[in-house]
């Protein structure tokens, strides 16, 4: 049933095993498993890429299927980043205090313990005492069922909010903008409990497995980010291809239409919502014990913009587009940022890409959208030929009804 | 026969201009009707009030045998109480197939998990088939729906509507772009769907609502100014004053 559903899909088969081939490549070429070209902060870049293709797939399914345009997606990628980071901090702070405290004459209990922790973790807040929200940081389970359960909350609670009211279309987008700056200024505060603007950080050390050097570690994200693109891609193509794929576009292309057909737009509306901030949440993740920290400059209201730039700029509407302008965009993006673009001199005044690569990354956005339309995915076409009808249903009128459109603008 | 929907005393105000004025309107579980009036009559703001687009001021819309009030409730959920809509300009889902269509307007469960677990059975598939060549569109099935012709269009439509299963049937300028010979099939669905439920018809062309061979009622200012066979309401004053007369 798997194979027909592939078979019936081949840019999914293709893109699973372009993947495959990707992080197979990868491995072979990594300093932990192969001939050591690729260094082990590259790897991390890369497995962080992935992670970003995952969260844009969610922001595929929301935006270019189902037509919302949510500015918020990126809150929810920070949120499962948190997650994860409580426990991983909570788990490493623990080891280090039991070590510490280890030959201390009388053993200590467990209360000393868990302040000592407290201690080291809040100390920077001026703070010593757990804040409620860590209750199950010691709990890698629960803390792995909080990296779903949370997004997902929070995007149902306020989707229910805003799609109940029928708010829709850019005052949407403006209240997950909203909501982005709010959850971003919360987390800010000091006594917010997830340590303000120092964010959480060691993330890359994994409890338990200090042994293990960080070359192999990266390419265990490597390819868990791999799995988790691979299956959070196998989802979406599997929702979009069947009758509940054509409701959502359904919803994108006329959204009275699917309602005077008996679907709760609202309700659709909402699953999705709560299902791509999900899948938004196991992104972050899996993104954050890469990049080894977390503050809440990574859920500014702008990342979530830079989201919808990628998603646009690969090509909407189809999931593959989605990845590929994540990963051609973010990359690109840290090329240009990172200083390792060469400057140009202009004699009178010098280029530097740092400051102008957000004027270039714009410009491209605004030149994508005007002029090509499905973005860097569009290329795909050259190769399969691939048509859509792009006539919105203009009213002929009774005369030229019974033409074709093309016959009758002919 | 016995009533299937019972609109009375209904009316609608945009910004003080009142569109629907005390409007009285019933219809029977197996009736055809067709409603005329002169443009701006308020022919499809009535479709609008039963279909829950807008909601009416004041009065009452009562369904079924039960006499529930589709006042209040969802568009979505008055469609599920089996209110289907054919538009006056014609909406299909241009970006999908002809099948893909007539799938998603096929009687099942509406809901988000019964829609994500939905596989077509084999008695889908045939009706889809049925519907195709009713509507004149078996070898289109795989084409966009945005490459078809604006008479395809309409039937398209049309047997989206017929999909549904609905009771009562709300067809607006059905005939607005079509052939003659594309009317007459057109009719002929209508009057077919007619034996087995309820059909209000708006239309403007005299002949299309002549050969439909129903009660009509003419519509002006918001209100039901005539009802009656069309030789009874074409030979009323009144209606020749504001409507045949220009
Ligand atoms: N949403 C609306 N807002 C304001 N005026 C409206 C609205 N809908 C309809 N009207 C007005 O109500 C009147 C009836 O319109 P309509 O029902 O479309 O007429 P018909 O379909 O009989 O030609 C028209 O004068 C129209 O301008
Ligand atoms: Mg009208």
């Amino acid at each position: 049933m798997k194979n027909s559903f592939l078979m019936r899909n081949p840019s999914t088969l293709i893109f699973l095993t372009a993947l495959a081939a990707f992080t197979i490549v990868v491995t072979l070429l990594s300093e932990a498993f192969g001939l050591g070209l690729i260094s082990t902060s590259f790897v991390k870049t890369l497995g962080k890429t992935l992670c970003l293709g995952l969260v844009a797939v969610a922001m595929d399914l929301v935006w270019g299927y189902a037509g919302i345009l949510s500015l918020g997606h990126f809150a929810f990628f920070g949120l499962g980043g948190y997650m994860i980071g409580m426990w991983l901090m909570y788990e490493r702070t623990r080891d280090i205090v039991i070590s510490s405290m280890a030959d201390a004459p009388i053993p200590p209990t467990t209360d000393e313990i868990t302040d000592a922790i407290g201690h080291q973790i809040f100390g920077v807040v001026g703070s010593s005492e757990f804040p409620l929200i860590w209750a199950f940081a010691d709990s890698l389970t629960l803390q792995l069922v909080l990296v779903v359960v949370v997004p997902g909350a929070l995007a149902f609670v306020f989707g229910w909010l805003a799609f109940r009211s029928r708010v829709a279309g850019v005052y949407l987008s403006i209240l997950t903008q909203a909501m982005t700056l709010a959850l971003s200024f919360y987390l800010f505060q000091n006594d917010s409990g997830l340590r303000g603007n120092n964010g959480l950080s060691g993330l890359q050390n994994l409890p338990g497995l200090e042994a293990v050097p960080q070359e192999v570690v990266s390419i265990w994200f490597l390819w868990a980010s791999a799995l988790a693109l691979g299956l959070g891609y196998l989802l979406a193509a599997w929702i979009v291809s069947g009758k509940f794929g054509s409701v959502i576009r359904g919803i994108r292309d006329d959204e009275a239409r699917v309602r005077f057909l008996g679907y709760s737009v609202e309700g659709y509306k909402l699953a999705l919502f709560t299902l791509t901030a999900c899948i938004a949440g196991i992104a972050g993740a899996l993104y954050y014990p890469q990049a080894g920290i977390i503050n809440p400059a990574e859920i500014a209201p702008i990342a979530s913009i830079y989201l919808a730039v990628w998603v646009a700029i690969g090509g909407r509407g189809r999931l593959y587009g989605a990845v590929v302008g994540a990963g051609f965009v973010s990359l690109v993006s840290s090329w240009f940022t990172g200083g390792q673009a060469p400057d140009i001199p202009l004699g009178f005044y010098t280029i530097k890409w740092v400051d102008w690569w957000l004027i270039v990354l714009g410009l491209s956005f605004v030149l994508v959208t005007l002029f090509a339309p499905k973005g860097i995915a569009g290329l795909f076409d050259l190769v399969s030929d691939r048509k859509w009808p792009n006539r919105h249903g203009a009213d002929l009128g009774p005369d030229a009804g019974a033409l074709r459109e093309r016959e009758a603008s002919e | 026969m016995s009533t299937l929907l019972e609109v009375s005393g209904v009316s609608v105000t945009f910004d003080g201009f009142r569109a629907i004025n005390n409007l009285s309107f019933r219809i029977g579980t197996a009736e055809m009707r067709a409603i005329i009036g002169p443009n701006g009559a308020g022919k499809t703001t009535f479709m609008d009030i039963v279909t829950g687009k807008t909601k009416p001021d004041e009065g009452r819309i009562l369904w079924g045998e039960k006499s529930l009030s589709l006042r209040g409730m969802s568009e979505a959920r008055i469609a599920r109480e089996g209110v289907g809509r054919k538009f006056q300009k014609p909406t299909v889902f241009e970006d999908q197939t002809v099948h893909e269509n007539l799938v998603m307007a096929l009687r099942n469960k509406r809901g988000p998990f019964a829609v994500l677990f939905y596989k077509p059975t084999a008695k889908d598939l045939a009706r889809v088939e049925v519907l195709a060549a009713e509507i004149g569109l078996e070898d289109a099935l795989w084409r966009k729906s945005g490459e078809l012709s604006h008479g395809q269009k309409q039937w398209l439509e049309i047997g989206m509507l017929l999909a549904q299963e609905p009771r009562l049937l709300l067809v607006d300028e059905p005939a607005a772009g079509m052939t003659p010979a594309e009317r007459e099939h057109t009719t002929n669905i209508l009057v077919e769907a007619a034996k087995t439920r309820a059909v209000v018809v708006v239309e403007h062309d005299m002949e299309f609502v002549r050969r439909l061979n129903c009660k009509v009622t003419v519509l002006h200012e918001g209100a039901v100014l005539a009802e009656g066979r069309l030789d009874h309401v074409t030979a009323n004053q009144d209606v020749i004053d504001v409507y045949l007369g220009r």
